[in-house]
């Protein structure tokens, strides 16, 4: 199982508390991992990336094991720390003031 | 005895304030969805409990909810209270899905606008700016979005479809304000079910007379001076709001950039009523209740200098329909005064006498139940406050 941590206003928005856990066939990268979550919280599409260009949101971020992976291509794979799950992929709000 | 449940939208949150229908004692409820922008929340003319909102965020983008209790549990759209039960319970719904329609049905309408450089940008969705629900049907809503377009949602905002034929009136010229290029302000009229006007920043204002499918700029007599190389522009002004009396739909008020202005015409055409305001610059627009020459306006002292002339919180009311003009200032503070009023954030209620509502950029919600000559903070401390509707509850 994947683990996806998610900022906290989108935990409230999918009423769900603590680690997300998906089942993410492989290969396991962002966008499996997305569609995933998606498929299992649909208030959350459009939230983390667009509704039809499937691009990430400019104030999100994806990070895992100590990397952003942000910039990376969706089709990546993502280490295999978080493949096993062993950790998690953190979905992080951008710091940023406001 | 009737009761007032004031709807506000703030940068970190909505607040319900309520009263009974003397208006002196309030109470506040909420945050209700903290740390997100609350853009507008609207209550159904047919059905006060079911009120809209629209939830936003620069990062996780736009979320709309619905209210079916007044306010008390929110949802988004299409979630039944079953989906929301049981370890695979989740909110269900593409509510916060608006796209922009090109399709052949619609005409194919116009894909791209005028940028601040002048070169032309796509459409790109950012947030709903307002919701306006049915005057008749509490499952149909409007809702007008940065980038500037209507969407419309006729079961209950669990989907959206944009009115795309909006885009056709010279929608290559249209360009953002200093707040994004956004559509504000929506008129429905009574006495002409299929009438619908808007306002966008910075385009002007616009008319359809045939429930949206097609429109017509109606700027004629705007003057923008110092905003548009054609001062006389027919549409890239930038209008603040409009509103109008239910009683008298041809007659509008607006607020522009600079300037305050009425139609008799329904947009036809329109003539400055500024008077001897002490600045025409401001946001809000809002007309009596009962009185439909008696007008509200907020001065600020300028497009830069987003607060009242001289630090002096000053409501100007005309009861002449525009040109006479007469401050109130009693309860406000007139000195060292600093904060805005934004577009959406002045409301009336249908009491008699009417009441009078607005929220400041300080975060104060000022209320006046005497037709404004007298006010008082119903609370002062809010986040900066982006909205206010009222609700007149029997």
């Amino acid at each position: 199982m994947i683990r996806v941590v998610l900022p906290a206003h989108l935990r409230t928005l999918a009423r769900v508390d603590g680690e997300v856990m998906l089942d993410v066939p492989s290969p396991v990268t962002q966008r499996s991992v997305l569609d995933a979550l998606e498929a299992r919280y649909p208030m959350l599409r459009g939230t983390v990336r667009d509704h039809v260009t499937l691009k990430r949101r400019p104030f999100v971020r994806f990070f895992a094991c100590e990397q952003d992976l942000s910039h990376e291509s969706p089709d990546t794979p993502l280490p295999d720390a978080v493949a096993t799950g062993t950790e998690p992929l953190l979905i992080v709000g951008a710091m940023a003031g406001g | 005895m009737s009761s007032i449940r004031l709807l506000v939208g703030t940068k970190k949150g909505a607040f319900i304030l309520t009263s009974d229908g003397k208006r002196k004692q309030w109470a506040v409820h909420g945050p209700h969805f903290g740390g997100w922008e609350l853009y507008h929340l609207k209550g159904s003319p047919t059905d006060p409990n079911r009120i809209s909102a629209s939830q936003t965020s620069s990062w996780f983008g736009q979320v709309i909810q619905r209210s079916d209790d007044g306010g008390k549990t929110w949802s988004p759209p299409g979630t039944k209270p079953e989906d929301l039960m049981g370890l695979d319970g989740m909110p269900k719904g593409e509510s916060n899905m608006f796209l922009y329609d090109a399709s052949a049905e619609t005409g194919k309408p116009l894909t791209t606008h005028q940028h601040y450089d002048g070169s032309q940008r796509p459409w790109e969705f950012k947030r709903v700016w307002h919701l306006e629900p049915s005057l008749t049907d509490p499952d149909t809503v409007y809702a007008g979005t940065e980038d500037a377009a209507l969407f419309k949602s006729v079961d209950g905002g669990t989907t959206w479809k944009e009115l795309a034929g909006l885009r056709s009136a010279k929608g290559q010229l249209w360009q953002p304000g200093a707040g994004g290029m956004c559509l504000h302000t929506i008129v429905l009229d009574r006495a002409h079910p299929d009438r619908i006007f808007v306002a966008i920043s910075a385009a002007g204002t616009f008319r359809s007379d045939d429930g949206g499918k097609t429109w017509k700029p109606t700027n004629k007599g705007l003057l923008s001076k110092y905003e548009l190389p054609d001062p006389e522009a027919e549409v890239g002004h930038c209008v603040h709001c409009i509103t109008m009396h239910p009683s008298r739909p041809n007659v509008l008020f607006m607020q522009k950039h600079w300037d305050v202005m009425r139609s008799d015409d329904a947009g036809e055409s329109w003539q400055e009523i500024s008077g001897n305001l002490p600045s025409d610059f401001g946001f809000p627009i809002a007309v009596h209740a009962h009185e439909p020459n008696t007008v509200y306006v907020v001065p600020i002292k300028s497009d830069s200098e987003h607060y009242p002339p001289d630090g002096t919180l000053r409501v100007y009311r005309s009861k002449t329909g525009g040109n006479e003009w007469e401050p109130l200032t009693k309860g406000l503070p007139q000195q060292d005064c600093y904060v805005n009023i934004l577009r959406d954030a002045m409301a009336v209620d249908s009491l008699n006498p009417c009441g009078l509502y607005f929220g400041t950029t300080g975060g104060q919600v000022y209320a006046s139940a005497d037709a404004g000559n007298n006010w008082t903070p119903i609370v002062r401390d809010l986040p900066p406050v982006l909205s206010v509707e009222a609700q007149t509850l029997p």
